[in-house]
């Protein structure tokens, strides 16, 4: 692997490569640490604003670190935050964002392997076109599909179920699914295909004990865009749903969003961090097995 | 494997409709009321409903004053599956029942004599072809103005009864150092002033001809470009980092001390008194310079919907929405006033009592008048055309002679 | 006996077809279909619900009259263009950082690849308040002393389409890095080791050998990059509302405002038509020679 000591001492002498490999590591580790400042600022807006009282955000500085710390918007923003007539936070919209979420990340992600893998290694005419057509696929902008889906949702009868609103995000998902596994597969040499074939072993054979071993990294990143797509979906979520079957995202909208009541940043701040939890989960998790996968690796170039 | 979830689902939902039988007056209601005071106060329509033996099915979506809700509307109306009432206002009530989707709630308005308790103006709002075909809520007026008591009287000035009072109070006011206006730089926010400036420096009569009927002629007339000329000066009289600030900030402006007025709805109201000021003593209430009264009236649609359950639904909501009881409990809350008249103020305060008696005063005269920015007056992409304009002339160093040029293109383009 | 082994031979040849034929299916119904669709509404004088007699051109003559579109297509371009080059060059310079045997990578990274799992419904107004010249980061240097300080992007007409694209970068510029990271890591150790035996410098070996070896990296991050500019919404209602006055509306919000809160979905349907076709023009080159050079 990359790395810049070997290359260093490669060049300059010992003495000089040592004071010039301290002062680049040095400077790496200011590089990284000034750009983790960019990304962490906005959550450190949110995390202070959230354990403030409302009385301490209308009368102090928005942005400024809390004179008290109160968790009591955390609370509130979990279970007694009204979302419409029920007062009960966002919990109960977390069953109902799970039970789309996960079959949804599951199915798109099985059938982008699938695809990836006939796109890449089982070519066939016209295949390519097909990509084509997949890929630009993903250029839609959701605001057009709103009006045909909901049609076409009410003829199946899956009109504000989460069947119905699964189903969406599949269709709108295989396009990156199918992209992802193809990049990935296309990078496997034919050779591997061609031997097991040889050897007797089928389609799916060939996918299960030769393809999936080698996917970790790549079902990872498939997974990471899904889990973050489907969850932070709002605009299906609220298209596609009925009383009873609202994402989270909705939820939290509707908290956050009002036009003519009092606004209680904390809360909403909270919320939105509460709502973000299963996603920074799933990152966490999935970052080690992300690694895990490489250093177990066979994903040669 | 999916086609077989999917085919599940079908079948259950086909056993479910057609096994439906009569249980009770039932509702699901679509309304982007959700945050606290606004909830707490749909949450006494839905406990009388509840007490009169209905089910009550919430729907909540909230966002963009309405917009979200009317895009979870259209895709249930266009799925087949609609809610059994929806919160829709202004003339996208007619729009709806020109798609043929609404129900007829008549026989609810005419035993409980609706025409003779509502305002005229609002009252025809509220029919289509004769027909009831909705349900208002409230009054919430926009024109008013809201005023930091301190600043008012270290200053010496006087709540503004004319836009001339007002910027002389205003120049006075900057040269003390203070911002004379708290303002968020949001479109529906320059809107609201737009509208209020129209009634004050046109009247009555030129707001009618210019924002309700849009008559090319009074869009285009010396008023009109009096009118962005005022814009213009607002514009200076409001600090520079309004833009895209949510109107509660503007309103903490006031409550603190760094602004002295807002123009605002009084959805300001609540803010005000959730942060334990006192109208009249921390905070004034006035109409904004000129005369009429701009209402924004919310209201409820009932939609065509199959089942005996839903239709019993409709017409017990329709009935309770229009109860003294809940016109009282949910104006109280909600910062606005009881659309019907007979209804006891005693329990409100002192803007509220000015609100309800301008509005009789205006019913009188004619000049109760539909609010352009919050929707009630126009078409949605009429309304829209003008608020680009206004928004851009407000944002912007655009003479008033081009904004009025820019606003008969922009309405001409809209049809 | 004979019927199934000519039948299952049959299945052997044509499964790949068949594996892949019900998700070909649903984009064709589902994306083509529906562009069609859309097409058709574009012709027609819908305004609350979706007409289909149609009327000829009219709306995308009263499209090309709108000024607030020119902006918003305009703002597709700086904004699409200045949000895939930066976050793009971030997210590779992000994974080549951190793929110099960083001790606290697993720290580092989550830090780099959480904003993509805010909802921007909130993280939105943190952004505004921190760009905010009168709370954020004006504010807090010039309370440090220097007076003359400016950050006014957020409030500025000319500007603030630009602190969308930092806003956006923010978001995206992560996933993006973990891409290049696992394509950075997939690259064959060996290569990488002779040459550094080599003696050739750390900077070649990345510009020769480990950057031009992760094309199809490249061809996943513009594609996911571009599809998160067409669909930048939330970003923008979030953030700026569209304003200063409609100086950072992009063409999503356009539609979304003419379609669902304006009732004009004939309108909403031609500026859909026109932005597909702008990024079509845009995309299909793009991914002609990608993937032409990638077949051979």
């Amino acid at each position: 692997m990359s790395d810049f000591t070997v290359a260093t001492q490669a060049i300059g002498s010992r003495r000089q490569g040592n004071v010039k490999r301290i002062a680049l590591r040095w400077l790496l580790y200011v590089l990284l640490c000034l750009f983790a400042l960019y990304y962490l600022l906005p959550l450190f807006v949110m995390i202070t604003t959230s354990l403030k009282s409302l009385e301490e955000i209308r009368t102090g500085s928005l942005v400024a670190l809390p004179r008290e710390i109160t968790f009591d918007a955390w609370s509130t923003a979990w279970s007694s935050a009204c979302t419409g007539i029920q007062c009960e936070g966002l919990r109960p919209f977390f069953w109902n964002s799970i039970l789309i979420a996960v079959p949804a990340v599951v199915i798109s992600t099985v059938l982008g392997a699938l695809n990836g893998y006939v796109i890449a290694q089982w070519r066939f005419r016209g295949a390519n076109m097909i990509f084509s057509l997949m890929l630009f696929g993903s250029f839609i902008p959701f605001q057009v599909v709103i009006l045909p889906m909901a049609r076409v949702l009410g003829m199946m009868g899956l009109a504000g179920t989460i069947p119905g609103l699964i189903f969406v995000h599949v269709v709108y998902g295989i396009g990156f699914t199918t992209l992802f596994f193809r990049n990935y597969y296309v990078t496997i040499p034919h050779e591997l295909v061609k031997a097991a074939k040889v050897d007797g072993a089928g389609f799916f054979r060939i996918f299960w004990s030769i393809f999936l071993p080698l996917s970790l990294p790549i079902i990872v990143v498939t997974v990471i865009w899904q889990f973050t797509q489907i969850w932070n979906d709002f605009l299906f979520g609220i298209s596609f749903s009925q009383a009873g079957t609202q994402p989270v995202t909705v939820a939290l909208n509707n908290i956050v969003n009002s036009t003519t009541g009092v606004k209680a940043y904390n809360v909403d701040m909270a919320a939105a961090i509460i709502a973000a939890l299963p996603t920074l989960l799933v990152y966490v998790v999935a970052g080690k097995y992300f690694i895990r996968g490489l250093t177990a690796g066979s994903v040669k170039g | 494997m999916f086609m077989k979830t999917a085919f599940v689902a079908v079948v259950a939902a086909s056993i479910l409709t057609t096994s439906a039988v009569f249980a009770g007056p039932t509702a699901e209601v679509l309304h982007y009321w959700t945050s606290g005071g606004e909830a707490k106060s749909v949450a006494v329509l839905q406990k009388e409903f509840a007490e009169n033996g209905g089910t009550w099915i919430d729907m909540p979506v909230a966002g963009g004053g309405g917009d979200a809700a009317m895009t979870a509307l259209r895709a249930r109306v266009l799925s087949g599956n609609p809610p059994t009432a929806a919160q829709i206002k202004g003339p996208s009530i007619q729009e709806w029942y020109n798609e043929g989707v609404l129900a007829d709630i008549s026989s609810v308005a005419n035993s409980e004599s609706w025409d003779k308790l509502i305002p005229p103006a609002i009252a025809k709002q509220m029919k289509c072809e004769g027909t009831w075909c909705a349900v208002p809520v409230n009054v919430h007026r926009v024109d008013w103005i809201w005023a930091n008591a301190d600043i008012l009287a270290k200053n010496n000035i006087k709540m503004p009864t004319t836009w001339d009072e007002f910027n002389a109070a205003a120049d006075k006011l900057k040269a003390a150092g203070i911002t004379p206006l708290a303002h968020g730089g949001q479109a529906w926010q320059d809107a609201t002033v737009f509208e209020t400036v129209v009634l004050g420096i046109g009247g009555p009569d030129f707001y009618r001809k210019a924002l309700m009927e849009l008559d090319p002629a009074a869009l285009k007339s010396d008023t009109m470009i009096k009118v962005f000329d005022q814009m213009r000066k607002m514009r200076g009289y409001v600090d520079s980092n309004f833009s895209g600030r949510d109107w509660n900030l503007a309103t903490a402006m006031v409550m603190n001390g760094e602004a002295a007025f807002q123009i605002m709805g009084d959805w300001a109201k609540g803010e005000f008194l959730a942060a334990g000021k006192v109208p009249g003593k921390d905070f004034l209430c006035g109409a904004t310079p000129g005369g009429g009264f701009l209402y924004n009236v919310d209201s409820f649609a009932m939609f065509d919907v199959k089942g005996a359950d839903k239709k019993a639904g409709q017409l017990l909501l329709a009935k309770l929405i229009m109860g003294k009881n809940f016109q009282k409990a949910f104006n109280l809350n909600k910062g606005s006033i009881p659309v019907r008249t007979d209804v006891s103020l005693d329990d409100f305060d002192m803007c509220a009592k000015l609100s309800s008696k301008d509005m009789a005063a205006a019913t009188a005269n004619g000049t109760l008048l539909p609010s352009y920015a919050h929707g009630m007056a126009l078409r949605g992409a009429q309304a829209g055309a003008i608020t680009d304009v206004v928004t851009a002339h407000f944002n912007s160093d655009m003479s008033s002679q081009e904004a009025v040029n820019e606003l008969v293109k922009a309405v001409a383009n809209s049809y | 006996m004979k019927g199934a082994s000519i039948m299952s031979e049959w299945l052997e040849r044509h499964i790949p077809k068949l594996v892949l034929a019900p998700s070909f299916a649903a984009i064709l119904l589902f994306v083509y279909g529906f562009i069609a669709w859309t097409g058709w509404v574009s012709l027609t004088r819908s305004r609350l619900l979706p007409k289909y007699d149609i009327v000829g051109f009219i709306q995308y003559d009263r499209l090309f009259q709108s000024p607030r579109w020119d902006t918003a297509l305009n703002n597709l371009y700086v904004f699409g263009g200045l949000f895939i080059v930066i976050s793009m060059a971030l997210g590779l310079l992000l994974a080549i950082l951190l793929d110099q045997k960083i001790r606290t990578e697993g720290v580092l990274r989550t830090i780099y690849l959480y904003p993509m799992a805010m909802s921007l419904i909130v993280t939105g107004t943190a952004w505004k308040w921190i760009l905010n010249p009168g709370l954020g980061v004006e504010h807090i240097i010039r309370g440090w002393g220097f007076e003359s300080f400016r950050f006014d992007w957020l409030v500025n007409p000319k500007f603030a389409i630009y602190t969308v694209v930092i806003a956006g970068v923010w978001q995206a510029s992560g996933f993006v890095m973990a891409l290049f990271l696992a394509g950075l890591r997939s690259v064959d150790e060996e290569i990488i080791k002779a040459a550094q035996v080599d003696g050739i410098p750390t900077a070649r070996i990345y510009s020769a050998i480990i950057i031009p070896s992760m094309a199809p990296i490249f061809l996943s991050a513009f594609i996911v990059l571009m599809h998160l500019a067409i669909k930048s919404f939330d970003l923008v209602i979030a953030l700026t509302g569209g304003g200063p006055g409609y100086a950072t509306d992009l063409p999503a919000t356009y539609m979304y405002a003419l379609a669902f809160s304006r009732g004009d979905i004939g309108q909403a349907a031609s500026s859909a038509m026109v932005m597909m076709a702008v990024v079509f023009a845009i995309v299909v080159p793009y991914l002609y020679s990608e993937l032409r050079t990638r077949n051979e």
